[in-house]
C-alpha cells in the first residue's frame, strides 16, 4: 500500500511537471508582447520596458523563464500577476469560492443523483423510472451556457428564491443555485450509473443471499444493494470535483463568482500568463490528489482490489 | 394431478424407527449384478450399484415422526408459472413433497426442471413478478408458508428454513469479511452483540471445518478457496439453527474431490444438528451417499418419488431409468456414453400428454394423449407417473 502510494506520488510529479510545461509553452512561447497586451494602448516607455522584461525574464530563452518559474513554484512563489498583484493573495481570494462551490455541487449531485438513480434502479419501469430518464437526457443535452441563465432568469428573477449574483463575498445561500446549475450534468450522470449499478446489483447473487436470511427489506438494499452500486459512483464523484473545480468558469462568469473560474478567465483574456499557469498547476494538483484519494477509496471499498 | 399420501402406520415404510436397514431395497436383490433397469442398456447388463455404500445403508439420525403424521415441510400440489414474452411458463406443475427432521430429500432433475424454483418458492425469495405461485400450500409446521403474512415469512426465511445456493463465489458479498456475513442475521435479527457474533462466527467455522478459523473470519470471500466458500456459505446458513436446510445445487461449481467433502460435511451437520436436509442437484452421483429419498422432477412434475435404495435399485419411470443408464461407469469403459436422446420441454410449450413421451423409448399413444398421475407404487413410499408399472416396462424390453 505505502510503496503503491509512494510510485503514485512520485508518477504525480512528471505529470505536474510536464502539465505545467505546456500549459507555460502555450501561454508564454506564443504571445506577442505581453508588456503592450498589460498596457492596452498607451505606448510603453523603454526605460519601463527594460525593468519589466528584467523583472520577467522576457529576454531570455523559453526553457530558461520555465526554469524560473518552477523555482518559484517550488519555494512558494507564484510569481505576480503583469498588474503586479501577487498571484498567491488572488489565488488565497478565489479559491475558497470555488471550492465551497465546488463542493456544495457535489453534494447536490451526489444527495440527488444517489438517491434518485437508487429509487429508479430498483423501480424499474416505473413512472418515476421514466421521468428521471427523460429529465436526464434533457439536463445532460443542456450545456451549462444555456442551463446557468434560465436557472438565473427563473429561480432568481422570476420567482425570487435565491439571489441572482453572488456578488463579492458570497454566502452559503447564494452559492446554492450556481451550485445546483453547476451540479445539473453530474447529478444526471451520477444518477444514471447509480440507477444501473442496482439495477444490476438487485439481481446479484448475493442479494438473494441477503434476502434468504431474512434480512428486512431496507436492510438488503441499504447493506447490500447500495454498498456494492456505489463502488463505481465513487469514481464518479472523484472524477467529477476535479471538473466541477476546473469547469465552474461558466457557472462563475454567469452568477458573478469571484472563483477561480472567473480569475482564469480573467487571466486568459488579458494574456496573463503567470496568472493562467498559477492557476492550472493548482487545478493540475487538485485533479491528481482526487484522483489518489479515489483510487485509494476504492481499495477501502471494495476488498477484492489491492495495491501492490 | 394427484399425489396419493402413504400411509404412515405401516411397519415397512422408511422412517419408522423400527428395523433401520430392512425396509431399504425391500424386495429387491442387493446383488450388485441383478438386471434390474430394462430398456436402456441393450447388453442387459442392467443398473449396478457401484459404491459400496448404496448397497449398505448409511446411518441415519432417529428421529420420531410427529405424531399428528404432520410433516416437518410439505409441499402439497405447487404450481408456478413465469410470464415471459413468449407466453406463459409453466414452471412448477403440481408438485409436493414432503421431509421431516433428520431426513435427506434429494430433489433431482435436469436445468429448467423447475427444482430451483420450487426451493426458492418455499423460502420466498421468488421474484414476484415474474414470477406467480398459482396454488398450492407449503406447510411448516402446519402453517403454510404461501399464504402468510410477509412480515411472519421473514421470520420463518433463514431462521427455520436456510438454503445454501450454487456458487459460492456470487452467493456471499463481496465487500464484506466472511464472519461478519456468518452473523449478520444473529446481529440484525436477534440483537447479538459484535463481540459475542464473533465468538459465534469462529465457532460456526469450525462447525463447518474451516482450518484456523479465528484467523480467518476477517477475511473476504475471494480469499478463500472453492471449497471452503461453500463451507462459508453452509456455516452463514446454519447460523440461525434452521430446522430445514435448502441446498441448492451445493456442490456443481466444486471439483470432484470437494464435492464429496462438501457432501459428507452436509450429511454430518444434518445428522448432528437434527435438521431436515433438501437437496437440490442433477447429480445422481451426489446424493447416492447422502439421501435418504428421492424425488425426481421432469419439466416441473414430480415423475418419481421413492426411497434412495430402491430410486437406484429398481427405477420406475423411464426418466429415471435414462438419468441412471447416463451415468458414466468404469466397467463400461470405450463403449460411449449414454444419453437420453431430445432437450427438456421448453416450459412455454410442454407437451401435451405425459411431458416425457417425445424423449421416452417406451412412449405409446396413450402417452401422447393423457398425461399420467403419480401412483403409488408397491407398499413403500415410493410413486411413479408413468402409464406403465415398472414390471410391463421390464416386460416390453425382455
Amino acid at each position: 500500500m505505502a510503496r503503491y502510494i509512494i510510485r503514485r506520488l512520485l508518477q504525480m510529479v512528471v505529470t505536474f511537471i510536464g502539465t505545467t510545461f505546456v500549459v507555460y509553452a502555450l501561454m508564454f512561447a506564443n504571445q506577442n508582447d505581453p508588456l503592450q497586451a498589460l498596457a492596452g494602448d498607451r505606448p510603453v516607455s523603454d526605460n519601463v520596458r527594460q525593468v519589466l522584461t528584467e523583472q520577467y525574464h522576457l529576454n531570455e530563452p523559453f526553457l530558461v523563464q520555465y526554469g524560473y518559474y518552477m523555482q518559484g513554484l517550488l519555494t512558494g512563489d507564484l510569481g505576480r500577476t503583469l498588474t503586479g498583484r501577487p498571484i498567491g493573495d488572488v489565488m488565497s481570494d478565489a479559491w475558497p469560492n470555488t471550492i465551497k462551490l465546488a463542493l456544495l455541487a457535489l453534494f447536490f449531485a451526489t444527495l440527488f443523483g444517489i438517491t434518485a438513480g437508487l429509487v429508479a434502479g430498483l423501480r424499474r419501469g416505473s413512472i418515476f423510472d421514466n421521468t428521471t430518464l427523460a429529465l436526464t437526457l434533457v439536463v445532460v443535452g443542456l450545456p451549462i451556457i444555456v442551463l446557468a441563465p434560465i436557472a438565473q432568469l427563473v429561480f432568481g428573477v422570476k420567482l425570487g428564491w435565491f439571489p441572482t449574483t453572488a456578488g463579492a463575498r458570497p454566502s452559503l445561500y447564494g452559492l446554492i443555485l450556481p451550485a445546483l446549475v453547476l451540479g445539473a450534468a453530474s447529478t444526471a450522470t451520477m444518477m444514471r450509473l447509480t440507477r444501473a449499478s442496482v439495477a444490476e446489483n438487485v439481481r446479484a447473487d448475493y442479494v438473494r443471499t441477503a434476502r434468504a436470511k431474512g434480512l428486512s427489506a431496507r436492510r438488503v438494499v441499504a447493506v447490500h444493494v447500495l454498498r456494492n452500486s456505489l463502488i463505481p459512483v465513487i469514481t464518479l464523484i472523484g472524477v467529477d470535483l476535479g471538473t466541477l473545480m476546473a469547469g465552474a468558469i461558466v457557472t462563475e462568469g454567469v452568477f458573478n463568482i469571484p472563483g477561480v473560474g472567473s480569475k482564469l478567465l480573467l487571466g486568459i483574456q488579458t494574456e496573463d500568463g503567470p496568472l493562467v499557469v498559477g492557476f492550472v498547476s493548482v487545478l493540475v494538483i487538485v485533479f491528481l490528489v482526487t484522483n489518489l484519494l479515489v483510487d485509494l477509496l476504492y481499495a477501502v471499498l471494495d476488498p477484492r482490489i489491492r495495491y501492490e | 394431478m394427484t399425489y396419493q399420501y402413504p400411509s404412515h402406520g405401516q411397519g415397512q415404510g422408511y422412517g419408522q424407527g423400527s428395523g433401520q436397514g430392512q425396509s431399504y431395497g425391500h424386495g429387491y436383490p442387493d446383488s450388485p449384478t441383478a438386471p434390474v433397469v430394462a430398456g436402456w442398456n441393450d447388453d442387459r447388463t442392467g443398473w449396478d450399484t457401484p459404491t459400496a455404500a448404496w448397497s449398505t445403508p448409511p446411518t441415519r439420525a432417529r428421529v420420531e415422526r410427529p405424531r399428528s403424521g404432520e410433516h416437518l415441510l410439505d409441499v402439497r400440489d405447487l404450481w408456478i408459472e413465469f410470464a415471459t414474452r413468449d407466453g406463459v411458463a409453466r414452471v412448477v406443475n403440481g408438485v409436493s413433497f414432503h421431509v421431516d427432521p433428520g431426513e435427506t430429500l434429494a430433489i433431482l432433475g435436469e436445468s429448467g426442471s423447475g427444482k430451483s424454483v420450487t426451493a426458492q418458492a418455499v423460502l420466498g425469495i421468488l421474484d414476484t413478478p415474474p414470477a406467480v405461485v398459482r396454488s398450492g400450500q407449503a406447510l411448516f409446521s402446519g402453517e403454510d408458508l404461501l399464504t402468510m403474512t410477509p412480515e411472519r415469512r421473514r421470520q420463518v426465511r433463514g431462521q427455520e428454513i436456510a438454503m445454501v445456493f450454487q456458487d459460492a463465489l456470487s452467493a456471499l458479498n463481496p465487500v464484506y469479511p466472511v464472519g461478519w456475513q456468518i452473523t449478520e442475521a444473529l446481529r440484525s435479527r436477534r440483537g447479538v452483540s459484535k463481540a459475542e457474533a464473533r465468538r459465534r462466527a469462529v465457532e460456526m467455522m469450525d462447525l463447518v471445518q474451516i482450518p484456523a478459523a479465528a484467523q480467518r473470519i476477517d477475511d473476504y470471500p475471494h480469499q478463500f478457496s472453492g471449497g471452503m466458500r461453500q463451507r462459508v456459505m453452509i456455516a452463514m446458513a446454519l447460523a440461525m439453527r434452521p430446522k430445514v436446510l435448502i441446498a441448492d445445487e451445493p456442490t456443481t461449481a466444486l471439483d470432484v474431490t470437494v464435492q464429496a467433502q462438501i457432501m459428507d460435511l452436509l450429511a454430518t451437520l444434518r445428522a448432528e444438528l437434527e435438521m431436515a436436509l433438501i437437496l437440490i442437484t442433477h447429480d445422481l452421483g451426489v446424493v447416492a451417499d447422502v439421501a435418504d429419498r428421492i424425488t425426481v422432477m421432469y419439466a416441473g412434475r414430480v415423475v418419481e418419488h421413492a426411497d434412495v435404495h430402491t430410486l437406484y435399485g429398481a427405477p420406475a419411470h423411464p426418466y429415471t431409468r435414462g438419468l441412471l443408464a447416463s451415468v458414466p461407469r468404469l466397467e463400461r469403459r470405450g463403449q460411449g456414453l449414454h444419453s437420453i436422446s431430445g432437450t427438456p420441454p421448453n416450459p412455454v410449450a410442454i407437451p401435451a400428454g405425459c411431458a416425457f413421451h417425445p424423449r421416452c423409448p417406451y412412449a405409446q399413444q396413450m402417452c401422447r394423449m393423457t398425461e399420467p398421475t403419480l401412483l403409488r407404487i408397491g407398499r413403500l413410499d415410493r410413486a411413479s407417473a408413468c402409464h406403465f408399472p415398472p414390471e410391463a416396462l421390464d416386460a416390453r424390453h425382455a
